[in-house]
Parts: C-alpha cells; sequence; structure tokens
C-alpha cells in the first residue's frame, strides 16, 4: 500500500468511526425515550393522579401523593436554594472576581457542582437527620436546596460576567451606587440565563433520587407535614421498580414518564429561553 | 444653568454633586435643603450598598464552608469506624453487620472497576462525537445533534437504573455476554474477566450503563475545547496536506490535550458518585470470588442507596458514613485535577494562538 493509500484509508476509516461514534450516543438516547415513552404511556391513567400509591398486593392505586410531595420538596427547595446562590453568584461577579475569597469559592462551587449527591444526602442525614432524630420531608428538601445552590450560583456567575462592562461604567458615570447597578442594570441584562440557570437546577433536582434516600424517606400515605417523611417520585420508582408485583412496576414506569417528561421539557424551555434571549 | 428646583431630584436619583454657585439667600437655602437631602438619601444608600455586599459576601463564605463542613461531618460521624477497623478498613473484604465486621475493599473495588470500564467505552466514543461534531457534521446539524447528546445528560440517573435493570439486562444477558464469552472469552488471559454465567446484572452491566451516563460530559468538553483551538492552526496544517485524522491527531489533540484530560476527569468523577443506575443493575452482593465482570458485585453508592436507611446505628452506620467519606475525598481529588488542568489549558490559550 503506498503511503497516500495508507493515509486516505486511515483518515476515512477514523472518520467513519467517528460516525458510527455520534450513531452509538443517539441510538441510547433513542433506545431509553422510545422505552420509557411506551411503557410510560400505557401506564398513564386518571387513577395515577387521583389515587394514593397501593400498599403490596392491591391491584389498583396512583401516584398521587409522590407526585405531590415531589413538587412541594422541588419547589420549597429551588425557593431556599436560588436566592442563595444568586447572591453568591454576583459576589463572585461583581465583588470578587479577582481577589482570593471570590477565587476559592469559585474553585469550591465547581467541585460541589460534581460532588455525587449522594454525599450530599449522607451529609444532611448527618447535620440533620441525626441531630433531630427523625427523617423529614425538610431534610429533603435542605438535601435538594444544597445541589440547587451550586447550579445557580454557576450560571449566575457566568451570565453576568458575559455582560460588557461599558454597562457597569455607564451607569456608574451617572451616580447609581454599585447596588443599584447591580440590581437594576447588571442582573437585569443577565435575567434570561440566570432563569436558564435556575431552570436547569429545578430540572437536576426533579430527578434527584440519592440525596432523599435517607432524608425525606418515602411515605405510602397522603402526608403534608414537613416535619415526618414524605412521599415522592424518584424514591417511590426506586421502591416500585425493584418490587416483583407487576402493577408496582407499572406504576414505576408511569412515574419515570413524568419526570423524564418533565425534566426533558425543562431543559428544552431553558435552551429555547436562552437562544431567544441571545438573538435580541 | 441648572435650576436650582430641580436639584434634589436630580440628587435623589443619581447623587451626583452639582456645584449652584449661587450668591443669593434663596439659592443658598435650596443649596442647604439639598445638602441634608443628599446626605440622607446617600446614607440609605450606602447601608443599601453595604447590606448588599454584605449579604452577597456572607454566602459566598457560607458556599465557601460547605465543602469544609461536608468534610468534617462526615469525619465526624465515621469516627467510631475509623477508630475500630483503623486504616485496615481499606483492605478488608468482610461486610458482616451481624458480626459487626466491615471493610471497603468490595465495594471501592466495585466503584473502581465499574468506572474504569465506563471511561474505556466512554472515552473513544466521546472523542468520535466531538470529532463528528466539530469537523464532520454540517453546520445546520450541530446544534440539533449536540444538544441532543447533551440531552442523555438530562436523563435522570433512576431512568437510567429503571431501563437498565428491565430492559437492557435482559437482552444484554441473552445476547452480549455469551457473545462476548464465544469472543473475548477464548482468549487467554482476559479471557478470566468474562467467565461465569451469563446474569446479566453485574460489574460489566454497570460499567456499560455508567459510560453511556458519562459520555455526553466528556464529549461536550471535548467539543468545547477543540472548538478554541486557533483555526490558524488548523489551516495551516490542512494547508500542508494533512488529512482531517491527521489535523485531529495530530495538531487538535496534543494542542488541547490538558483540557481533553481535564474532561476525562470530570467524566470520572461523575462516575464515582454514580449512585441509582449503579445501584439497579450492579447486582448488590458483597462477594469477591473471581476476576469475571459477569460476577455481581457492589459499589460505595449502591451499598449506601440500600443498606443506610436501614442500617443500625453504631458500627454499620458509621461504616457506611466511612465508605461516603473515602467516595468524597475520590472524588474530590479527580475533580480538583481535572479542574486544574481545564484552567491551565484556559491560560495557554491567550499565550499560543
Amino acid at each position: 500500500m503506498t503511503l497516500h493509500s495508507k493515509r486516505k484509508f486511515v483518515n476515512g476509516l477514523a472518520l467513519s468511526l467517528a460516525m458510527a461514534a455520534m450513531a452509538f450516543g443517539l441510538f441510547w438516547l433513542l433506545w431509553i425515550l422510545v422505552t420509557v415513552f411506551q411503557l410510560g404511556v400505557s401506564g398513564l391513567s386518571l387513577s395515577l393522579f387521583t389515587e394514593m400509591t397501593p400498599p403490596p398486593g392491591a391491584t389498583d392505586g396512583g401516584l398521587l401523593n409522590a407526585i405531590v410531595g415531589s413538587l412541594i420538596m422541588v419547589s420549597l427547595a429551588t425557593l431556599i436554594g436560588t436566592p442563595v446562590g444568586l447572591l453568591t453568584g454576583i459576589y463572585l461577579a461583581e465583588y470578587g472576581r479577582y481577589n482570593a475569597l471570590g477565587n476559592a469559592t469559585r474553585f469550591i462551587n465547581d467541585l460541589l457542582l460534581s460532588a455525587p449527591s449522594i454525599v450530599i444526602g449522607l451529609f444532611v442525614y448527618a447535620v440533620v437527620v441525626a441531630t433531630t432524630g427523625k427523617f423529614s420531608a425538610w431534610s429533603g428538601v435542605i438535601a435538594l436546596a444544597l445541589i440547587v445552590l451550586p447550579v445557580v450560583v454557576r450560571t449566575t456567575e457566568n451570565m453576568l460576567q458575559l455582560i460588557p462592562n461599558t454597562l457597569r461604567e455607564a451607569a456608574f458615570a451617572l451616580g447609581a451606587p454599585k447596588s443599584v447597578v447591580i440590581s437594576k442594570v447588571t442582573l437585569r441584562a443577565a435575567r434570561a440565563g440566570v432563569m436558564t440557570g435556575v431552570l436547569l437546577a429545578v430540572a437536576r433536582i426533579a430527578g434527584e433520587t440519592a440525596p432523599l434516600l435517607f432524608t425525606a424517606l418515602s411515605n405510602q400515605f397522603w402526608s403534608l407535614n414537613m416535619n415526618e417523611p414524605m412521599a415522592n417520585l424518584p424514591v417511590m420508582i426506586f421502591k416500585f421498580a425493584m418490587s416483583p408485583f407487576s402493577n408496582w412496576q407499572e406504576l414505576a414506569w408511569a412515574g419515570v414518564f413524568l419526570i423524564t417528561l418533565g425534566v426533558l421539557a425543562l431543559n428544552i424551555i431553558a435552551r429555547v429561553f436562552l437562544r431567544a434571549e441571545k438573538i435580541n | 444653568m441648572v435650576d436650582p428646583n430641580q436639584e434634589p431630584k436630580a440628587g435623589q436619583a443619581f447623587g451626583l454633586h452639582l456645584s449652584t454657585g449661587g450668591g443669593n439667600a434663596a439659592a443658598a437655602l435650596s443649596g442647604a435643603a439639598v445638602a441634608t437631602i443628599e446626605s440622607k438619601t446617600s446614607a440609605v444608600r450606602t447601608f443599601g450598598d453595604r447590606l448588599f455586599a454584605g449579604a452577597s459576601s456572607t454566602f459566598a463564605v457560607l458556599t465557601l464552608l460547605l465543602l469544609g463542613g461536608i468534610m468534617v461531618s462526615l469525619t465526624i460521624a465515621s469516627w467510631p469506624s475509623i477508630k475500630a477497623f483503623g486504616i485496615g478498613f481499606l483492605f478488608s473484604t468482610d461486610w458482616n453487620p451481624p458480626m459487626e465486621k466491615f471493610g471497603a475493599l468490595i465495594p471501592v473495588y466495585g466503584t473502581l472497576v465499574t468506572s474504569a470500564i465506563a471511561l474505556l467505552i466512554a472515552v473513544p466514543v466521546s472523542f468520535g462525537i466531538a470529532l463528528f461534531l466539530t469537523e464532520l457534521s454540517p453546520a445546520w446539524l450541530r446544534r440539533p445533534l449536540g444538544t441532543a447528546i447533551e440531552l442523555l445528560a438530562a436523563i435522570p440517573s433512576i431512568v437510567y437504573g429503571m431501563w437498565g435493570l428491565l430492559v437492557f439486562v435482559p437482552i444484554f444477558a441473552e445476547y452480549i455476554q455469551p457473545f462476548l464469552q464465544a469472543t473475548l472469552g477464548k482468549v487467554p488471559v482476559i479471557g478470566a474477566l468474562f467467565a461465569g454465567p451469563p446474569l446479566g446484572i453485574g460489574l460489566l452491566c454497570a460499567g456499560i450503563i455508567l459510560a453511556i451516563m458519562i459520555i455526553p460530559y466528556i464529549a461536550s468538553v471535548m467539543r468545547d475545547v477543540f472548538e478554541v483551538t486557533p483555526p490558524m492552526l488548523k489551516e495551516s496544517a490542512y494547508g500542508v496536506g494533512c488529512t482531517t485524522w491527521e489535523v485531529m491527531w495530530g495538531v487538535v489533540l496534543p494542542y488541547t490535550k490538558t483540557g481533553v484530560i481535564g474532561g476525562v476527569m470530570l467524566g470520572l468523577g461523575r462516575a464515582l458518585g454514580e449512585t441509582m443506575a449503579v445501584t439497579f443493575v450492579i447486582g448488590n452482593t458483597n462477594f469477591l470470588n473471581s476476576p469475571s465482570l459477569f460476577d455481581p458485585g457492589n459499589s460505595i453508592t449502591s451499598a449506601l442507596a440500600n443498606e443506610f436507611a436501614e442500617a443500625d446505628p453504631g458500627l454499620h452506620t458509621s461504616s457506611l458514613m466511612e465508605l461516603g467519606l473515602i467516595l468524597f475525598v475520590i472524588t474530590m481529588i479527580v475533580l480538583v485535577v481535572s479542574k486544574l488542568l481545564l484552567r491551565q489549558l484556559a491560560k495557554g490559550e491567550g499565550a499560543k494562538s
């Protein structure tokens, strides 16, 4: 084989393999989505949204308590995590962009962003559950809020850094104090990006199971008491999917379908939202 | 000349000091009024400023302390086990709750082996995907395909777990494992890795599902760093007659290698800490009898997910806490290395191009 044809061959082979790799990635995505939609849609029914999770042996039942529990915990976690993350992000971008505290916090925040979520669960167990002596919905909320935090910090900081400095200078030149410059000028200009970060954070915690396993636990019954274990979709799916009862597995598939649909929708909305704002 | 009556308004809005330079009494009077208004509003402003700066830096410090808090609380919670088993904890295969004998070797082995399998599969595939997205894909397909790969990362891990156990495992056991046994299983040394009954669940299955889960992370870092390669470098290589593959392998990859390794480490960090998907398919047994990857096993995360909520307080709980601490330390080291490598690339960016 001549050098030329050998090079051509290697190139062709490598590029075909790259295409195959792309197809490989898409193949899993499609396979997972198709199964989840097929099995999930067949498990959908009205009783899913009106009935509680069934006890072992029962043939009917729904996911109402788990759906409501998940909604409550995810909303509260977002409400707690977002302001803290927002202010930290503002600090990193506007006050501590170059100082030691800013650099250290940025570094640590990036580590927290990828920290295993089960370790966050252990931490909240050790700090909250072990000291209060019981599993509670609040501890689950705290664990989820700790996962929201780094995501919001990261996107807020990134989005604020994209704001051109001329905007800040113009505001300062008009005599606006720093707090006004940040809240009325830079943060407002970065609004869409910051919202995207919050949406992505919600999407991330909506399916989180590991940090809830030893904090909010699960609850077979309807409960809105934040000091007691609360039912939630991910842990319910975990329990039901591992069970031998076929109606439990069906409910688990329906739950997986709901979560996947919600998470994908949030992701796509966040992307569209950000792109629309960028074009403007 | 500025109308003195307008001044308080202007002052209120922006805190500007406009000199009235007035000679008559009226002007002096209004100047004094302006001064008091100004000092009031500026006091409010500095208070607001201070509050804002204080609140944001407080939360920055809190975020900073969170990592230390996790470390300290896990260490305290696992102290009984650290005291009881010492360093031997890491090398013992015991896991016997009734006898209160615990060792971390099997879960640590499971975590490392599944992550290694995941990297072995995910790194070349991610490189191919990044290559396709940066060099081969038509421009209009780039964004949708990139988004599709990123959506793989958005799917919650519990979905991977349930899909893996109920859909993938039966197919894996029926077709792929016998195939592997018939081919790679016959090769002398590595054949032992594919011995044993094809159960489906086990270390190999967990590794494959982990690979699918970390592909989007590694591929997106690779794509990003490939895109920062100065076009001039690539164009010069194309100019002397290199093929696309030679440009990627000989120019782009060496230029971005720190970033690529950073991305791989990021993926590794994800794989080490992944919980639900692994728990579903790894088999959850505490035996280590053969080197076979077909054997069911246990990982740190699956041990925690299965046992923690029902563990007895005391040594069992604190041993599990120590497993969590080990996992946290390993992941943090991997992530720190990843961050430092990526940062090094970002620094070099300006200098080299």
